[in-house]
């Protein structure tokens, strides 16, 4: 497979904290990747690394084989990229904006007309921007991200704090690309469902690092036959000791809320050991519900964390 | 790139820039009907045609019966026409000295006491009181005050002249100096037009990149393949064209309520307002080169604008400050801008006289560019 991004012992810091602290990455053609974790985790440090927009402190980025040094204008015009929260000029309408940034790039209306269907703001056109809702100014950023017909597309939190019509209406579109070009994307998330729908390569980051990286399945698949049992009790008092530390497997209790998790790996024959135990120290279960591990699970496991947190 | 994609962004930025600019409704007041009222204003209050009103308070404290006659109560029931409010609530006595030549001077007289009277002074509505004590008249009022002063003068002449009253023998000295160029406004519409144009270049650039800076949209637009000076030429260019605009709209208006009108050489004007405006667009880029924040922006333009609006002889002369200052004041860019165009405005100067202030705003201009540039924070 051809790389069209490659990214080697990447180091960023920030007034002695480590943003990103040796991260490799590899893209291919076509290939949809996706930074995965919590606010904070390094992604958008990283992400705008590759975008040129920051200068990593060391370590090597080739975008198509070439170093940003010397390359800039040739690199700029085969990426498209949207950042966290940009807002473009309020006075100007979806026309116009779009119509300003494909002049940077030396095209013309017809480009514009294309755009404005693709991402769905054909309706939109004489709208200024400071009356667009959320979701249309995502897809208004993502229109420009592909005014240049990318071959990398580059999107940071492109759905964050989208309402969840406005998310797939964004998912479509780029799942669209996926099918039809051989754009690559690199995105970064905190939501898991974005990274599991788009991307066939899911890289999980927290302080800096690359914890795991793989296909969804990969990363599941060690694990393929666990599953987890999410319960709450009625009575919320119950001591974490009580539960944890008899437990005939290892239980997360949560005090606060009533709620517990448990792993099993053959849920046919442990589970009724779960039930008998907690009918022995005489817990009543509210609530119980079976369910294959996320990425918020693996997530979970290698930091102590939830992606949401 | 080829020259003509070039032109072709540069276009779309300066069409983009302007559109930004217009359709900001407060621009159209801010920036074309404010100045205008500000010089109907200030023209109006400074260029009285109709004459002068003097104020006076009379404290006449002791009944005519009591020591005869009152000079000043006799005076004005004798010269003096009375009158009363239409309430009926206040009564007084006024005096008109006609002079077609220097305008009318009329005094109105109030009779109160000593408390009001005071009152009434600081409040700014009575420039003089007289004091009649029956043995003679004292005149109270504050020295500083040109104002009361003026009046005591001429109320002292007009009480003590008694039969010249209605005839002032200077009359026939004096050759008023009423004619265009002369008069504050005159003064006043040149300092307008450089003070509007400097504001608008520090406050529109400044603040409009510090503001596409905080929203992130300077970084969003120089991850494209966009020429960097494209975009500031494009937002100066679309700055002075405005500020061109603005000073025209403020000199038409002016010339038809005011009759004001350019002396000197018009392509002087032009190149030293062109020469002004570059020096505040490059002053804007330097003061927006670093700061995200608008608040700080807002602080930074204030320390840069403020000092010399007070000091570059905007709305009043700028020798009215010590001797020791006025060479460091004449330095200033602002005074540098206002002096020359108000010397093509009212002395008829030209290019001999205006063309070093220009080179040197050119300058002044050019260098501030180029530092602001070069430590410029797009992202």
């Amino acid at each position: 497979m051809d790389r069209v991004i490659e990214a080697r012992e990447v180091y960023k810091f920030f007034k002695g904290v480590r943003a990103v602290d040796g991260v490799d990455l590899e893209i291919g053609k076509g290939e949809f990747a996706a930074l995965l974790g919590p606010n904070g985790a390094g992604k958008t440090t990283l992400v705008e690394m590759i975008e040129g927009i920051q200068k990593p402190d060391s370590g090597d980025i080739r975008i198509m084989g070439m170093p940003w040094k010397g390359n800039q204008e040739a690199i700029r015009n085969i990426i498209g990229l949207s950042l966290q929260e940009t807002r473009f000029m309020d006075k100007l309408n979806v026309w116009e904006t779009l119509r300003l940034f494909a002049s940077f790039f030396d095209l013309g209306g017809k480009r514009v007309r294309y755009i404005l269907e693709l991402v769905g703001l054909d309706g939109k056109h004489r709208a200024r921007v400071e009356n667009l809702s959320g979701g249309q100014r995502q897809r208004l950023a993502l229109g420009i991200a592909l005014l240049n017909s990318p071959k990398i597309l580059l999107l940071d939190e492109p759905t964050t704090g989208l309402d969840p019509n406005a998310r797939r209406e964004i998912w479509s579109i780029l799942l669209d690309l996926k099918n039809n070009t051989d754009t690559s994307l690199v995105l970064t998330t905190h939501y898991m469902e974005e990274a599991e729908k788009l991307c066939d390569h899911i890289l999980i980051i927290d302080r800096g690092k690359v914890l795991r990286e793989g296909g969804l399945e990969d990363l599941l698949a060690e694990d393929q036959k666990e599953k987890i049992i999410e319960f709450t009790l009625e009575d919320f008092s119950v001591s974490k000791q009580a539960i944890a530390a008899e437990a005939p497997f290892p239980v997360q209790w949560n005090r606060a809320n009533g709620r517990g998790a448990v792993r099993l790996d053959h849920i046919e024959s442990q589970l009724p050991v779960f039930l008998d135990f907690l009918r022995s120290r005489n817990l009543h279960m509210k609530n119980m519900e079976c369910r294959r591990k996320t990425l918020d699970d693996l997530f979970t496991e290698m930091t102590g964390r939830r992606l949401h947190e | 790139m080829s020259k003509p994609v070039r032109y072709y962004q540069l276009c779309h930025l300066t069409v983009a820039h302007f559109k930004e600019l217009i359709r900001e409704p407060a621009v159209i007041f801010w920036g074309i009907v404010f100045p205008m009222l500000i010089s109907l204003g200030l023209g109006m209050a400074f260029t009285q045609k109709g004459g002068i009103e003097h104020h006076v308070g009379v404290i006449a404290e002791k009944e005519a019966s009591e020591t005869g006659d009152l000079q000043i109560k006799d005076f004005l029931s004798r010269h003096a026409e009375k009158f009363s409010d239409a309430e009926n609530r206040f009564q007084g006595y006024r005096l008109v000295i006609e002079n077609p030549q220097m305008g009318n001077t009329t005094f109105i007289f109030t009779e109160t006491d000593w408390s009001s009277a005071i009152v009434r002074l600081k409040r700014g509505r009575l420039n003089l009181i007289v004091e009649d004590t029956g043995g003679g008249i004292r005149y109270h009022f504050d020295p500083s005050n040109p104002d009361a002063e003026l009046a005591y003068l001429k109320l002292s002449k007009v009480l003590e002249g008694g039969s010249s009253v209605q005839k002032p023998e200077v009359a026939r000295k004096i050759e008023p100096l009423t004619v265009t160029g002369t008069r504050y406004i005159d003064f006043l519409v040149p300092g307008l037009i450089a003070m509007g144009a400097m504001m608008s270049c520090m406050w529109g650039i400044s603040y409009g990149m510090i503001d596409k800076r905080s929203k992130k949209l300077l970084r969003r637009m120089v991850a494209t393949p966009m020429r960097r000076s494209h975009f500031l030429i494009a937002l100066m260019a679309v700055r002075i064209a405005m500020n061109i605009i603005e000073a025209v709209l403020l000199f038409v208006f002016a010339w038809l309520v005011f009759d004001i009108s350019v002396k000197g050489s018009i392509p002087a004007l032009a190149v030293i307002f062109l020469s002004g405006n570059i020096a505040f667009c490059g002053l804007a880029i330097f003061v927006s080169s670093r700061t995200a924040n608008t608040e700080v922006g807002n602080g930074l333009i204030n320390a840069v604008v403020l000092p010399m609006t007070v000091l570059s002889g905007i709305f009043f002369s700028y020798y009215n400050f010590p001797e020791a200052v006025v060479p460091i004041i004449r330095k200033l860019p602002l005074t540098l801008f206002t002096d020359g165009i108000r010397s093509i405005f009212t002395e008829g100067a030209g290019f001999a006289q205006t063309g070093f202030s220009s080179i040197i705003l050119l300058a002044f201009g050019a260098f501030f560019f180029s530092i602001g540039l070069r430590v410029f924070r797009w992202h």
